[in-house]
């Protein structure tokens, strides 16, 4: 069977499933193509003119892939992107699918696809990119991703078989990252503000050591997790100087930051539609991939200015007359700048909190723990606590100093969102893991409420 | 118990060794004791530094990363172990979890090298071919020649631990893997001394544990630590069980 007869088949039995209501319509299409063709990613990302961009990270991928689609709209540059953040050789596989057009044509001139972090190696080996961004690495589903070092290994293993020219494009705050760009060509992005530091280095930091002789990295400055300027007591590979850079990073609460992007091209102001410094990364890197691809500058701080969350990712709603901001946490180092980014909201706060064990949540929820929940003791007024462990958020949220009695545990979401809704006043706050989030959309779909996130 | 106590708690390579939020194991020690009006301090040994043998009534060691545990281990025989000794002979408490776990008895033998362990109790590890074990586990233990009760948490080790033929399992296997995943045996117990992989973290599925550990360490009985209002803390112990498949009797 050709390609095409097999592109053919593969959509076909995905609309059938799709009709039956069984859902899994961004993965399973790819998924049945794979089986036909083993080498159907690369078969059809050959045929993209502009070739494919691949990013990676912990945290950020949706968004920072939502950002740098934005910005190729604004340069006009067509591409084909899974959107629906299937980030996984099945999501790959369905968006080019997706774009497959008459006579095995795609539409489509450039591939811009988020891929999980485990699977970067098999998807990068299949689509040859010419671009590849790698975010950040923190601690993160250990029970289902392994140690944070030997998926620093996998991605080095990656950039060491990639020709020279690649396009890598690194974050210099992240000592892990950095450190894959060692002896070759590199786009370097990171923050430098220092009234944004720390105090300290968060306790759930992982990769403060200097990956040539194991030293605590000394830190000049750190801004999240161990993402900072840092340099080795011993000497060895100083930090890269970032050539796209944030600077007068200004963060407005919930709703959005500003600051100054600073690049060969030129600088600008950038008023960022979206809130926390973590957003400020997504976007440097969204920012970075485009220029390191020719984009022009105006198009960047066009295509980042006008930018939407993605859903569950600080979107505020209206529901029923009550603003709702949902924002989705999953691991400690990005449920800290979530909850570092709350609370730049003055006043009390109401929130909901929804703890799901699911597999894709990561069974094991020991990460609540090395999240910094004390950064919201003294800022509740009220807390429920819904999902499959409910109790052991509730019992987080207490020993990091919440009163019990501004805890209440209502582990059915549908009835805990009607109870979290009902107390209190102003926004509520949702705060819920990966399948929770999905379980919320639902219940939102539901209600009538939030069908833009179904396009 | 004294007159002012203090749980005086000393956390070995806090800094380093904290991979699975070993943080939440440390602060139900600290809240259940100032909750009841127990001093507590905290003091952190790390790469390096000596360690006093008397200074502490409970000595904690918790998981990390392959590299952080090869540097750990070697510092720990190099400068901590014998303390260590003094520390269990004079009965202070030891506790090692997942891979603190791995570090108390004589090693851990990975595919390219040999961690040595500080010997304090009878066991070694080793790493074998086969996938890591994962997942819910509970165990029944038997503290105090009391009522069985149950510790439920979350499990994710590459090594399997065998115990010498004299050495005792901190508990029974009810679901999970435990120590290797066939003998049923889940941690060691040899007195104060105490290994397990249960994390999750362990003590805030397992409150009562929590204050069997504060009661041991000050000499004393939990019957006189005096109760707390734990409804959330039984709840998130009966939502651990349930993970792992044991109801609640």
């Amino acid at each position: 069977m050709m390609l095409g007869a097999k592109v053919s088949v593969a959509r076909a039995l995905g609309a059938i499933a799709r009709a039956s209501g069984r859902g899994g319509g961004t993965s399973l299409p790819g998924m049945l193509l794979q089986r036909l063709d083993r080498d159907a990613i690369g078969t059809l990302a050959r045929r993209l003119p502009r070739g494919s961009a691949l990013l990676s990270a912990t945290n950020g991928k949706t968004t920072t892939a939502a950002l740098a689609a934005n910005i190729l709209a604004k340069a006009a540059i067509p591409i084909v992107h899974n959107r629906a953040g299937a980030n996984m050789a099945s999501g790959v596989a369905s968006a080019l699918l997706d774009a497959v057009g008459p006579k095995g044509t795609i539409k489509g001139e450039l591939g811009l696809f988020e891929v999980d972090e485990f699977w970067l190696p098999s998807v990068s080996a299949q689509l040859a990119p010419r671009s590849l961004l790698l975010a950040n690495l923190f601690r993160d589903q250990l029970d289902r991703y392994g140690e944070l070092e030997a998926i620093a290994d996998r991605w080095a293993a990656v950039v060491a078989a990639a020709p020279g020219e690649l396009g890598l494009v690194l974050c210099s705050d992240d000592p892990l990252v950095a450190d894959l760009g060692r002896g070759r060509e590199a786009t370097y992005f990171g923050v430098r503000d220092d009234r944004l530091a720390l105090p300290e280095i968060q306790h759930a930091a992982d990769s403060k050591h200097c990956r040539r002789c194991g030293a605590p990295l000394q830190y000049l400055a750190v801004y999240l997790g161990h993402l900072g300027r840092y340099r080795c007591p011993n000497g060895h590979d100083p930090q890269p100087e970032p050539t796209v850079q944030a600077v007068e990073v200004e963060l407005h609460g919930v709703h959005s930051a500003t600051f100054s992007l600073i690049s060969a091209a030129g600088r600008a102001h950038v008023e960022l539609p979206l809130p926390g410094l973590y957003n400020v990364y997504n976007a440097l890197g969204a920012a970075a991939l485009c220029l390191s691809l020719g984009v022009a500058l105006g198009d960047v701080v066009a295509g980042l200015q006008d930018a939407e969350a993605a859903f569950g990712r600080a979107e505020t709603i209206a529901v029923d007359g009550r603003a709702l901001s949902i924002m989705l946490i999953k691991n400690p180092a990005g449920a800290n700048e979530v909850l570092r980014t709350l609370v730049l909201e003055p006043g009390q706060h109401d929130v909901l909190g929804v703890l799901n064990d699911g597999i894709a949540d990561g069974r094991d929820v020991s990460w609540i723990w090395d999240a910094d929940f004390e950064l919201l003791a003294s800022r509740l007024r009220g807390v429920t606590c819904s999902g499959t462990r409910a109790d052991e958020l509730g019992v987080r949220l207490k020993y990091a100093g919440v009163a019990p009695e501004k805890i209440a545990i209502v582990g059915d979401l549908p009835d805990a969102f009607d109870s979290a809704r009902a107390a209190g006043n102003g926004t509520l706050y949702a705060l819920p893991t990966y399948t929770a989030l999905l379980q919320l959309r639902g219940l939102l779909a539901d209600r009538g409420v939030a069908a833009r996130f179904w396009r | 118990m004294a007159e002012n106590p203090t749980l005086r708690v000393c956390a070995l390579y806090g800094e380093l060794m904290n991979i699975y939020a070993d943080r939440g194991n440390l602060l139900l020690l600290e809240r259940r004791c100032r909750w009841r009006g127990i001093g507590f301090e905290l003091a952190n040994a790390t790469l390096g530094d000596r360690l006093d043998a008397d200074a502490h009534d409970l000595y904690y060691i918790g998981g990390g990363q392959d590299a952080d545990q090869r540097l750990c281990a070697a510092d720990l025989v190099e400068h901590k172990a014998p303390a260590l000794h003094a520390a269990a002979a004079r009965g202070a408490l030891v506790l090692g979890v997942c891979g603190g776990y791995q570090l108390l008895g004589h090693g851990y033998q990975l595919e390219d090298a040999w961690l040595p362990g500080a010997g304090l109790v009878d066991l070694e590890t080793v790493r074998v071919e086969g996938p890591r074990l994962i997942g819910n586990v509970a165990i029944e233990v038997d503290l105090d020649d009391g009522p069985k009760r149950v510790l439920a948490g979350f499990e994710n080790h590459a090594g399997r631990t065998r115990l010498g033929a004299d050495e005792h399992p901190l508990g029974r296997v009810l679901r999970g893997h435990g120590n290797d995943g066939r003998s049923a045996a889940e941690g060691v117990r040899r007195g104060g001394v105490i290994g397990t992989y249960l994390h999750g973290p362990l003590l805030p599925k397992n409150a009562w544990f929590a204050d069997w550990l504060i009661a041991a360490a000050l000499d004393t009985g939990v019957a006189e630590l005096g109760p707390l209002d734990d409804a959330l803390e039984d709840a998130a112990h009966a939502a651990a069980r349930r993970a792992a498949g044991i109801a609640e009797r």
